[in-house]
């Protein structure tokens, strides 16, 4: 006979303001089968727990109904007081009357009738839950991270430091990300490629590090523990082994004016290309799109140029070459894909509208963004480090920042603030005011976010010692007037429009997820927002995990972030991976799917229609040793638990543990209906 | 024979008949119908909506229920103003289920659905761009054109639809090419004219008139071209005054869209209504309705 115990918990107001739980407790306790009914203001403390414990002790219960948040939210909990009680933890289940009950209704009457009915569904079903054990699976103990920037190479360094072997996947050529095309960073101004080269080096020399660059994820299956990824290794048309990077090949190609990533446009680099100098691997990658011979190909018409051939010492370079698949084994994934900057006039949040064309980026050459200011200050850049402004060469004395652009404009579809974008501005005018000592500095801006350490002084610093001019407001129009860039914009401190002349405009852009990053999400199975950030399981208490289980994230693909932030979080996710690889086995639900040999018929319905490949077929023998039936097998480290496979059979020989036909089907009975 | 609702508003009875004229004759030749909207009644421009929220949507709404009442799906307002009130008081009925049916009984149409399209002359030259194009009998070779928007014919995107870019706009432009034109890049397209302050503040209407006329001349344009009433008084009819006050220096002509596209598909100049401007139109129509004359 079953002895269930219902436990109605307030949430403090957050149930009690629109249910009225003692009268849940009440309508409960008479139900047949409930021994014990009780109501309390918080009943995950640890008084509340107690309470639990105490009536499984002391009633007997068989069975234990928690009738309180959603059972993403604490079902842990309550299973492991009741585990704690010497009760299976399986025989506890919750009962969702806040999110489905008391956060979406107001009248106090029908939600109390409706708290009540998703109690009672609860009881009935507990009264048929039979006490099941974890299962236990084993651990790949190798980890993926997926994105070369600087969150990625952290959190490879520190996974691999930590004693464990990690595949590190880039798209580009080269790691380094963003971060290698920083002159300075803020608020120290240390040079970028300073303090992230001897990083990406370690990563090329690490040897629990397989690093995967110019390379992109395929697809992943399996769960955590046991993912296998299929990475997609595209054709540098270079042999990695026999190239020894001399740069011969660079140095012949004939098409030497192709647009740089690495420049922002502002610079030239030949169709064979190493990004930039310091790039690790230090491996020439032809740009299929801008090679001679590939167009001529694409033409159907015969090589011409070889020139790259010709000048390499090592006949390295191979035309032939073509994308190679490869498959790893991991038991951990950590996405670090980072972003990009909102392309100005090209993309907003409504297809018909272009963002911004007021400012004449794209038109205006003396109008660029903050990443292409950042390489006109690198000593690595296209000035050499000097400030010039693209149009005529000449150094700008006059520079107009602009903050916001994208970012915090509802109408362009990025309601979010981008967060850099104070800071690097602020340390823009100072670079700017360092290398060009009669220069003017003016910033645009909305407000001033400094929070950080060290960061609002370093912003005062730029105003009150480096001299930047400071003007709250926005800009509404910029054109041009002969050589130089009118800026009209409105002072909204003294109330006042402004009219000035600049030499160079310098719009600092949202920060946007990388292209793709809904692709990447789908395939491993975690969301992501509406601007396609990825989304974290929990925004307070589990900021680098995410929806899929072994499946973690660091960086600016999460949120803007700067790079202490996305190095925080890297090494964040790198302690929860070693946490995950610290034991061979691992722990799972054992809500799977169970296949019941004696009526199975072997249709293997449930093989077809299975998302996770869970189903196998096993052979039923006699006494003799001789194959009698095939049947289904769910392998339960492969189950998701998802009920599919329960649905579609036709002789109701598979069931879902813990969520069994007769359970369901006396939960709603349970409604009367 | 394609027909489109007609909401001429004040101005194209008054002061810009040479709109009117053109529109007509433009689309005439294009064999498209113009109808009227029977019995229309003032879009309230300017002040009605700055009276009351319901007043400002009400008064365009009667004409918008007369003209779906005639079973018209599309409505032309050549005047920017006209649109931009119309199009607003489509707009604030569809967001607004209250008002709307606040309207409804306010002008005792309860059968009023807010079907009606609105439209400017950029819209309805654009979506008929290929026929447009086929009708060209005179291409405008070698005419340096500055499109002028001005404030409302693009913006504001909620209420116009974003049939347009409203801060870096093209399909002016678009339509200028089709006719042969060759539009300049100039900074001024999009700044305000002075609108109703003409009469009240004139000088700032001067001033920025000038600035306007002279930033085309800069950019090398030989005729400005504009869709609007408003525009089109304030920087033809204050030339003089501008010349007066040493703002401006020559005459600039400025066409509506509709007679440069009249004088391309090669209507009389007289049809078209280019004698009626102030600032002689002479320097273009001599060098296009000549052609015009042979074709007839």
């Amino acid at each position: 006979m079953a002895r269930i115990g219902v436990f109605v918990c307030h949430c403090g107001e957050n149930i009690g303001r629109t249910v009225d739980c003692a009268r849940v407790a009440e309508a409960l306790r008479d139900l047949p089968g409930v021994v014990h009914s009780v109501d309390y203001k918080y009943m995950c403390s640890d008084p509340g727990q107690q309470m639990v414990k105490q009536a499984i002790a002391e009633k007997g219960l068989t069975g234990v109904v928690v009738a309180a948040c959603s059972p993403h939210m604490h079902e842990k909990t309550f299973r492991r007081a009741a585990s704690g009680a010497g009760l299976n933890p399986f025989l506890c289940e919750m009962a969702n009357i806040r999110e489905h009950c008391s956060w979406i209704h107001e009248d106090r009457e029908m939600a109390t009738a409706k708290a009540i009915d998703i109690a009672r569904t609860l009881v009935e079903k507990v009264k048929r839950n039979r006490p099941l054990k974890t299962i236990q699976i084993p651990v790949t103990r190798r980890a993926l991270v997926i994105g070369g920037g600087i969150a990625g190479i952290q959190a490879a360094l520190d996974i691999a430091d930590g004693g464990r072997e990690v595949v590190l996947v880039e798209k580009e050529p080269s790691i380094g990300g963003h971060m290698s095309q920083l002159s300075e960073t803020f608020p120290t101004l240390d040079c970028s490629q300073c303090i992230l080269t001897p990083r990406m080096v370690e990563v090329y020399q690490h040897p629990r590090i397989r690093l995967y660059a110019y390379s992109e994820v395929e697809s992943v299956q399996g769960y955590i523990g046991n993912f296998r990824v299929t990475i997609r290794r595209k054709a540098r048309s270079v042999d990695e082994d026999k190239c020894n990077g001399c740069g011969a090949c660079t140095q012949a190609c004939p098409n030497r004016k192709v647009p740089s990533e690495f420049e922002c446009g502002l610079g030239k680099r030949p169709a064979i290309y190493v990004p930039f100098p310091q790039a690790v691997p230090n491996l020439p990658t032809i740009d299929r799109s801008r090679c001679l011979l590939f167009l001529n190909r694409a033409k159907g018409r015969p090589d011409t140029c070889k020139k790259c051939a010709e000048a390499c010492s090592k006949g390295a370079i191979d035309f032939d070459q073509q994308d190679r698949l490869v498959t790893e084994e991991v038991g951990a994934i950590v996405v670090a894909t980072g972003y990009q900057v909102y392309s100005i006039g090209k993309e907003t949040g409504r297809d018909d509208l272009h963002g911004y064309g007021e400012y004449g980026y794209g038109t205006l050459p003396d109008v660029i963004d903050g990443l292409q200011f950042e390489r006109l200050a690198s000593a690595s850049g296209p000035t050499a480090g000097r400030i010039l402004r693209p149009s005529d060469g000449k150094e700008p004395k006059r520079v107009v920042f602009l903050q916001c652009i994208g970012s915090r404009d509802p109408a362009k579809g990025m309601e979010y603030c981008s967060k850099i974008c104070c800071m690097y501005v602020a340390k823009h005018t100072m670079l700017y005011k360092h290398k060009v000592h009669d220069g003017q500095a003016t910033v645009f801006y909305m407000d001033i976010r400094a929070a950080g350490k060290g960061y609002d002084e370093f912003t005062r610093r730029a105003i009150e010692e480096e001299g930047a001019r400071y003007i709250r407001g926005r800009v509404s129009r910029i054109w041009r007037d002969g050589e130089v860039l009118k800026v009209q914009g409105f002072d909204t401190l003294s109330g006042r429009p402004i009219l000035m002349d600049a030499d160079l405009v310098v719009l600092a852009t949202a920060v946007r997820p990388q292209p793709g990053i809904e692709a990447l999400a789908q395939k491993l199975n975690v969301s992501y927002d509406r601007h396609g950030f990825i989304n974290e399981a929990h925004p307070k208490l589990r900021p680098v995990e995410t929806s899929t289980a072994g499946v973690f994230v660091a960086g600016a693909c999460q949120a803007p972030r700067d790079i202490p932030d996305s190095v925080a979080m890297a090494s964040a996710t790198a302690s929860k991976v070693l946490g995950l690889f610290a034991s061979e086995m691992l722990e799972r639900e054992p809500t799977v799917a169970v296949v019941n040999d004696a009526l199975c018929a072997g249709c293997f319905h449930c093989e077809r229609v299975c998302p996770y490949g869970a189903v196998e077929h096993r052979e039923v023998r006699n006494r003799a040793g001789q194959v009698v039936r095939v049947v289904a097998y769910v392998n339960p480290g492969v189950c998701q638990g998802c009920g599919t496979c329960q649905a579609t059979c036709p002789s109701k020989s598979v069931e879902l543990q813990g969520f069994t036909d007769d359970q369901v089907y006396q939960q709603i009975q349970a409604l009367g209906l | 024979m394609a027909r489109i609702g007609y909401f001429p508003g004040c101005s194209l009875h008054g002061t810009s008949r040479e709109y009117d004229e053109s529109l007509r004759a433009l689309l005439a030749a294009m064999e498209t119908s113009v109808e009227e909207i029977d019995d229309w009644s003032c879009c309230g421009a300017s002040s009605a909506h700055q009276g009351g929220r319901l007043l400002g949507v009400a008064l365009p709404a009667r004409n918008l229920a007369r003209a779906e009442a005639q079973g018209l799906a599309e409505v032309l307002a050549p005047c920017a103003a006209c649109y931009s009130r119309l199009a607003a008081s489509r707009h604030e009925m569809d967001r607004d289920p209250d008002l709307a049916a606040k309207v409804r009984l306010v002008l005792a149409r309860e059968d009023f659905r807010n079907g009606v399209q609105v439209k400017n002359l950029l819209q309805v030259l654009r979506d008929r761009l290929t026929d447009l194009k086929a009708a060209v009998r005179v291409p405008l070779k070698d005419l340096k054109v500055a499109c002028y928007y001005g404030c409302l014919l693009v913006r504001p995107p909620e209420v116009t639809g974003g049939f347009d870019d409203p801060e870096a706009p093209s399909s002016m432009e678009e339509i200028c090419r089709a006719l042969g034109a060759t539009p300049v890049a100039w900074n001024r397209r999009l700044d305000c004219c002075g609108a109703s302050l003409s009469l009240a503040r004139s000088p700032s209407v001067i001033r920025l008139g000038s600035t306007i006329l002279q930033d085309a001349r800069k950019a090398g344009a030989e005729v400005v071209v504009t869709a609007c009433p408003m525009c089109h008084s304030n920087l033809d009819f204050r030339q003089q005054a501008m010349r007066h006050r040493g703002a401006l220096e020559g005459e600039m002509p400025v066409l509506f869209l509709s007679e440069l596209a009249g004088l391309a598909l090669g209507l009389p100049p007289k049809v078209l209504g280019l004698h009626r401007h102030f600032v002689p139109t002479g320097s273009v129509t001599s060098r296009f309705a000549a052609a015009a004359g042979e074709v007839g």
